[in-house]
């Protein structure tokens, strides 16, 4: 059989197996997930096809605010109701090595006789943005999987942090008291994009202080002004002692119905599209570039003292490119 | 050209390392230094923290899809808890990850260990460019081999 053919069956009997529940299988399914153009189209538009009811649910804001702690009180409720639930938590990766340290399974002990859960740890690899191709493929997999919710965890690097309202239908900035005054709270980037505003550790002494210059933004309407129909919400948790979880999921809950009732839950599956083909011929003309390149300075030497033809070898090199990203 | 090529591929898909401690053991230090120089080295790794079970860490690797598995055990109890972690393997279909142990294991320990299926067991005093590397190579081994098994 063709290498083609056979990882195409290959990874058509992983899909089905995922499918069936086999942990294993969904595990290998998200590794061939991270270079999604590298997919066989009939398995990529299976799982495009599926893919469309999740809710899927962002979690952003700064270092230590305790995204994860949070989630895992979120896994552990939706638990409790009878869904299912998916995490995606991503973490940076180094520059220098690029490698990466994923420490976010350390506070999301799972359940590990329950098989209604699955996380998962993604590094960026130097993409900026913090919402890796990678994470974007996995929350159509994870949807097709049939889990209910998907939760994405993304770097907290604070202001740059906006690709993940392309993917998700909700999202979360955690932030905690002690960080800044009303002006950081009122800065650009990533306190602009929620739905909805965890003030985390709210049992610490600043916290009432914290609680009142976010709503005084909020208030104001400086804080979530991506839809100006939806009116973000402010709730108070303290994830550790698992205060204000309930709050939160009611907010969540209560954004999702509001998505639902306008048929904006299906415009937010469009962009989250968008963002993903995107990516993903982006990623595929920088391969072909690369190719390309490897013969940049031959092809040079040739012409470099010549009066002409650099232009031409410019116009090669490009046509070169893009039949290299078409063709690898 | 060669090694170019999987330079890049590694690059591109970094080897995934789960670092674990199994078991009522909250001696962290050496899985942190391990974890760290896993790092450096250009390794994704999973840090599940201290005090875990072997299904917890079987788990892990199953939904991480890890390469390697690599656990610190200083609390005497290895045999117990790599036994019950490689069973649990299996039963999840994942016995092809390779696993590592380190710690104060006697010396007389090793073969047993290893009899059970652990690839390699590290004593104290090892040298941590030993350990990368032969994380590393486990992981190409496991690489080469794995990718057809569904």
């Amino acid at each position: 059989m063709p290498r083609g053919e056979r990882m195409s069956s290959d990874l058509r009997n992983l899909f089905s197996e995922a499918l069936s529940g086999n942990l294993r299988a969904m595990g290998r399914l998200l590794t061939a997930l991270e270079n999604p153009y590298e997919v066989p189209p009939d398995v990529f538009d299976e799982i495009m096809a599926r893919a469309g009811r999740a809710h899927v649910i962002g979690i952003t804001g700064i270092p230590g605010a305790g995204k994860s702690t949070i989630i895992s009180r979120l896994v552990r409720e939706y638990r409790r109701q009878g869904l299912r639930v998916a995490v995606i938590a991503i973490d940076p990766s180094s520059p220098l090595s690029g490698g990466a340290l994923l420490g976010d399974r350390l506070r999301m002990q799972e359940d590990a006789k329950d098989p209604g859960t699955f996380i998962r740890s993604v590094s960026t690899r130097g993409l900026k943005g913090g919402l890796s191709l990678a994470a974007l493929a996995m929350v159509e997999a994870f949807d097709a999987l049939g889990y209910d919710k998907v939760i994405v965890e993304t770097v907290g690097v604070g202001q740059a942090e906006v690709d993940v309202t392309s993917a998700a239908h909700t999202v979360v900035v955690v932030t905690m008291p002690g960080v800044g005054d009303e002006i950081q709270a009122l800065k650009a980037g990533v306190m602009e994009i929620g739905d909805i505003y965890v003030l985390n550790k709210s049992d610490l002494p600043d916290a009432q202080k914290a609680y009142e210059y976010l709503s005084f933004a909020l208030d104001k309407g400086e804080l979530g002004v991506q839809d100006s129909q939806w009116r973000p919400k402010l709730v108070r948790t303290s994830a550790v002692m698992g205060q204000g979880v309930s709050d939160l999921i009611s907010a969540v809950e209560e954004h999702r119905d509001y998505l639902l009732k306008d048929g904006k839950f299906t415009a937010k599956l469009t962009s989250r599209r968008i963002t993903l083909v995107r990516l993903m011929a982006e990623r595929l003309l920088a391969k072909g570039v690369e190719e390309a390149m490897s013969r940049l300075e031959d092809r040079v030497t040739e012409n470099a003292l010549k009066s002409k033809g650099l232009l031409g070898v410019v116009r090669d090199l490009a046509k070169e490119a893009c039949s290299a990203a078409l063709n690898p | 050209m060669e090694s170019m090529l999987s330079l890049r591929s590694t690059k591109e898909r970094p080897y995934k390392v789960i670092v674990a401690k199994l078991g009522l053991d909250g001696h962290d230090r050496g899985a942190k230094v391990i974890a760290r120089a896993l790092k450096d080295a250009g390794f994704e790794v999973v840090y599940t923290g201290i005090r875990q079970s072997s299904e917890q860490v079987a788990r892990a690797a199953v939904e991480e899809d890890a390469d390697v598995i690599g656990v610190s055990i200083l609390s005497g109890a290895h045999i117990h808890h790599v036994k019950a972690l490689i069973e649990k393997l299996r039963e999840l279909g994942a016995e092809d990850i390779p696993v590592v142990v380190g710690g104060t294991i006697p010396v007389v320990d090793v073969e047993e260990l290893k009899k059970m299926g652990v690839k390699e067991v590290f004593l104290p005093g090892e040298s941590l460019k030993k350990i990368v590397d032969l994380v590393r190579r486990l992981a190409e081994e496991k690489r080469s081999t794995g990718v057809a098994k569904g």
